[in-house]
């Protein structure tokens, strides 16, 4: 093999600009985490409210919340991602439509961290349902009794143990987005994986290129795994054994 | 105090109650018994509203349970429950599970219902476990802790779903003392259970029920005394003997 390596190249200039390649992953980086932790925000918070709402026995509420999951759940995140850059504007009405598609701030940023957000928040949405109906049934009745509404259930008996049972896919998920959020290069987001696509081309350093990018995503879900499981020792309950 | 009056449910074609009728007034201990299946935890739950019935009325301290004038959880705090499965909140301390209730439904501030609390539990004789959690303690310990939650709310009347039949056999006396001295002390009590020294001990009349029926409802000398119902017979001579 007659690659020319060259780990040096993350401090040379690139082609047409004053900046190093190094400045350009950074920047990548940031996006990378922006894009994924405000959809890591925006899933968590729609994720538990329909994953709530999938529980009550209010048939059409929990209709509304299967069709939710379904609809992110069946179409894959790329194609979802290409959907709300380029079809969704044009279904919105005129004026709307053409702010959108001229006008708006970070369109690119927005859509896919809106995109992103709305794909994990179904899989959050399931995840909150399964560890709420994993509790005991007399969970339920007991808070009921204790005089709670339907909502002080949930909020003070149901939720924070189905949130602690669901940590571990919950985790996943966390380190999940980051890695998703490498489908925004579709629509032009200058996140890490636009970017290490431009250096490689720009430099000729490909295999440099994709051993930083690889790093810095493993760093990611690293941070992202070892954040869930501090979350994890923190809320530990004191003698609890898995509910049955 | 609780009026139960010709109560039917069903869950779609299966009648779980079928015209189930009776009355516990104030201070008095009615025990329901029967064989598995029978209605019994269905029954209880209707008083509280947690099991909807379609029809017939429940009275609870005058006021109608169910309907849709009333307000529900208002009226479940003053009822108190218990569990055959305690269902103490696991990632509350024991302090916080007896201060909940208080706290969020009663307004209480937090140092009144810490003292509430603290009395009730050393009235179950547990002062020691109150930094605890519900999975440290010994089954029948988290069901004293049960009863003194439910007491917590200054209730009007308990209602207790086999609060015994849960526990390993050592630990049924710690819980049914506890039910003995709240039953002296002149609490209405309804209780779903078993334990027919219990019966003998507290109880003001005995409900037999049998497939959603209330085939039995005597004062207890009747009930134990004198010749009664054959399935009732049957279920009793087959409890008391073991
Ligand atoms: N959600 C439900 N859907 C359908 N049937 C139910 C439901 N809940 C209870 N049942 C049925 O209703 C009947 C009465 O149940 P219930 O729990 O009240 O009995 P029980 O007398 O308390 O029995 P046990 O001694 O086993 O606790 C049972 O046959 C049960 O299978
Ligand atoms: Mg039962």
């Amino acid at each position: 093999m007659d690659y020319h390596w060259n780990w040096g190249i993350f401090f040379v200039q690139v082609q047409n600009g004053d900046e190093t390649y190094l400045d350009w992953l950074i920047n990548g980086f940031g996006w990378t985490v922006a894009v994924s932790v405000s959809a890591w925000i925006i899933a968590l918070s729609l994720g538990s409210v329909i994953g709530t709402l999938r529980t009550t026995t209010r048939p059409w509420v929990v209709m509304l919340g299967n069709t939710w999951v379904e609809c992110f759940r069946n179409v894959p995140l790329l194609v979802q991602m290409l959907l709300w850059f380029f079809v969704v504007p044009e279904l919105l009405p005129k004026d709307l439509s053409m702010w959108v598609k001229q006008d708006m701030p970070a369109k690119e940023f927005i859509t896919a961290t809106l995109c992103l957000g709305l794909f994990t928040s179904a899989r959050i949405a399931e995840q909150v349902r399964a560890g709420i109906q994993s509790l005991p049934r007399g969970q339920h009745y007991a808070g009921m009794a204790m005089g709670f509404t339907t909502p002080q259930t949930y909020r003070y008996v149901l939720l924070p143990m189905a949130f602690r049972i669901i940590i571990p896919p919950l985790t996943s998920e966390f380190m999940s987005v980051f890695k998703n959020s490498s489908v925004a290069f579709a629509i032009s987001v200058l996140e890490l994986t636009f970017v290490s696509r431009q250096m490689q081309e720009d430099s000729e350093q490909g295999i440099e290129t994709y051993v930083a990018v690889t790093a810095l995503y493993f760093l990611c879900a690293f941070i992202a795994n070892r954040v869930m499981s501090f979350i994890d020792k923190r809320t530990r309950v004191p003698g609890y054994v898995s509910a049955k | 105090m609780i009026e139960i009056s010709h109560v039917n449910k069903h869950y779609g074609a299966f009648q779980v109650l079928t015209d189930c009728s009776t009355t516990v007034a104030k201070g008095e201990v009615i025990v329901v018994c029967g064989p598995s299946g029978s209605g019994k935890s269905t029954l209880i739950k209707t008083v509280n509203g947690l099991e909807p019935f379609q029809s017939g009325t429940i009275m609870v301290d005058g006021i109608s349970v169910g309907a849709p004038s009333t307000d529900m959880p208002k009226l479940r705090a003053r009822v108190g429950m218990v569990f055959q499965n305690f269902e103490l909140f696991p990632h509350m301390s024991i302090t916080e599970n007896l201060t909940i209730g208080q706290i969020k439904v009663l307004n209480r501030s937090k140092e009144e219902a810490m003292a509430t609390g603290l009395k009730l539990l050393d009235r179950v004789g547990l002062k020691a476990q109150a930094a605890k959690f519900p999975g440290q303690l010994s089954g029948g310990q988290q069901q004293r802790v049960a009863i003194a939650r439910a007491l917590s709310m200054n209730p009007i009347c308990m209602l207790f779903d086999e609060p015994t039949s849960a526990l390993d056999p050592e630990m049924v006396n710690e819980v049914l003392d506890v039910m003995v001295e709240l039953a002296h002390e002149g609490m209405t009590m309804m209780c779903v259970t078993h334990e027919m020294g219990f019966a003998r001990k507290v109880a003001n009349r005995v409900i037999f029920m049998d497939q959603g029926h209330i085939i039995e409802d005597a004062t207890k000398d009747d009930f134990f005394g004198t010749p009664r119902g054959e399935r009732a017979q049957q279920f009793l001579s087959k409890i008391l003997s073991h």
